[in-house]
């Protein structure tokens, strides 16, 4: 690839930003979220400690989770453009930025359970390339913690348990189970990112797209965003509040995407995003030069 | 308003202090804390010898960012893991070690709430994700086992903490909130479902 360098410093400066800068649409949720706890709450007292926190790793130029997480880049190139250099040059920058500290060493090797010093592994960091008609790259990258990857569930409708049919009733049956069966455990108050069909597999990848999504936006569906601001509604209503302990804010935000699905199956997907919600973009020309920041 | 006067918990942890903690009680805790994951978990679960002295002490569920700069260790991120996972390994490292406090996150239940009755230890629940706030209450980092056999992240961190911010989670009863939090919240769950309006495509 030319302009090698160049391209390792944009994306390592995507990094570094994913990971000490949470984007503004998540911090301003964050501060509604703790006007709305009670004074001398332990919701407000945990929400308080996040803002400082957030604050705190801006300043410190430092991580703001010590679970570097899953690390997903989600390209979108020029047609042509050469998606195996851009993957390579990526993993270096990856590298680069565990050994700075501004990721932990987070990658383990499952069947010798080794850790991997550099993140760079099969499997790490994931990518997903799209080609489009467009002269730059925009690159958009999330860090995924484990306690929120933990989180996830997936339904399969209908579902006796939940008494939950084929419909978006039956699709609210199960989140509003899987707020209640997730609890403060993926670090409360997060956003839920679901997906109405598709496979086993598509599904919870469609439901992660979601978390590309501004915690404030609202679906272009219709009966989507209707479903959206109920489920948030209904959350506060659970009172399982920040880290479990109690408290209204128990989402920031809930995403809801479809994709079409099998006559046989009918998938409900939910992915759970913490807090700590690490996910900025960029805008960079097929040479590597930062263009301008997504988010 | 327990949190506007937190209860102060310093190391050693003895019978008297964790005893008189009472669930939802917001705590700062001082001294010497023991940081331990899965893998150790695993490995004094099965009998492994342990290079410190855990009685009365206590054992924080993280997993550490930590760099060599200057020829000694620094803490770059600090917040604690799920201690969820580490639920079933619990009851006996308490019981042969003689451990106090665990300090995490994230649910427990009968399990842990039945060991921590009989073992007279404590569950406090930090803040997840809050590594930075976290970290700046480390005030040293005295000594690292186990860095080459788990990894750094697995390690077992001997860190010197100071006022560290935590909530009571399971108490020495055996009380437990996040226990109570999610009953009162399945049955909130149960109401919506009744008594809401259904959706319509």
């Amino acid at each position: 690839m030319k302009n090698h360098s160049q391209w390792e410093s944009s994306l390592f400066e995507l990094i570094r930003r994913t990971s000490v800068d949470l984007p503004s649409d998540v911090e301003q949720a964050i501060k509604r979220a703790y006007t709305a706890e009670p004074g001398g709450s332990r919701g407000r007292w945990v929400l308080e400690t996040i803002l400082e926190n957030i604050r705190k790793a801006r300043n410190q130029d430092a991580p703001i989770c010590q679970d570097t997480g899953t690390l997903c880049f989600s390209f979108q190139v020029p047609v042509g453009f050469d998606t195996n250099a851009l993957a390579a040059v990526t993993r270096v920058a990856v590298a680069k930025a565990t050994r700075m500290g501004y990721l932990r060493q987070n990658t383990i090797d499952t069947l010798s359970g080794e850790s991997c010093p550099t993140n760079v592994a099969h499997g790490s960091p994931v990518f997903r390339f799209e080609q489009c008609a467009r002269s730059t790259v925009d690159v958009r990258l999330i860090m995924k913690g484990g306690g929120s990857e933990n989180a996830g569930r997936q339904y399969s409708l209908p579902d006796d348990r939940l008494g939950a049919g084929r419909d978006l009733e039956g699709v609210r049956k199960c989140l509003l189970d899987a707020i209640v069966s997730i609890q403060g455990n993926g670090c409360s108050p997060g956003v839920l990112g679901v997906c109405v069909g598709g496979d086993r597999c598509t599904g919870c990848e469609h439901a992660k797209h979601q978390f590309l999504r501004k915690v404030d936006d609202r679906s272009e569906v219709k009966v989507l965003a209707r479903l959206e601001e109920r489920i948030l509604k209904e959350s506060r209503l659970l009172g399982v509040g920040p880290m479990g302990l109690g408290g209204n804010a128990t989402l920031l935000g809930v995403k809801i995407g479809a994709l079409s699905r099998l006559p046989a199956s009918f998938f409900v997907s939910v992915s759970y995003m913490c807090w700590a919600f690490r996910r900025r973009g960029a805008l960079i020309t097929t040479k590597g030069g930062l263009k301008r920041w997504l988010y | 308003m327990a949190i506007l006067s937190p209860r102060r918990l310093i190391y050693p942890f003895t019978v008297e202090q964790v005893y008189s903690l009472r669930t939802g009680q917001f705590v700062l805790v001082s001294g010497l804390v023991f940081t331990g994951r899965d893998r150790l978990h695993k490995y004094l679960y099965e009998g492994g010898a342990c290079p410190v002295n855990l009685r009365e002490g206590a054992i924080y569920h993280c997993g550490p960012v930590v760099i060599r700069e200057d020829n000694s260790w620094k803490v770059r991120a600090a917040g604690p893991t799920t201690s969820t996972r580490e639920e079933a390994y619990l009851p006996r490292i308490m019981q042969e070690h003689g451990v106090r406090v665990v300090i995490g996150k994230g649910s427990m239940g009968r399990v842990m709430a039945k060991a921590c009755h009989s073992a007279g230890c404590v569950y406090l629940h930090a803040v997840g994700g809050a590594a930075q706030v976290l970290a700046d209450r480390v005030v040293a980092v005295k000594a690292v086992h186990f860095g080459e056999q788990f990894g750094l992240t697995e390690a077992l961190w001997e860190l010197e903490i100071k006022d560290f911010p935590a909530v009571v989670a399971i108490d020495c009863r055996g009380r437990n909130l996040l226990q109570r939090v999610m009953n009162s919240s399945a049955r909130a769950r149960d109401k919506l479902l009744e008594s809401g309006e259904k959706v319509v495509s």
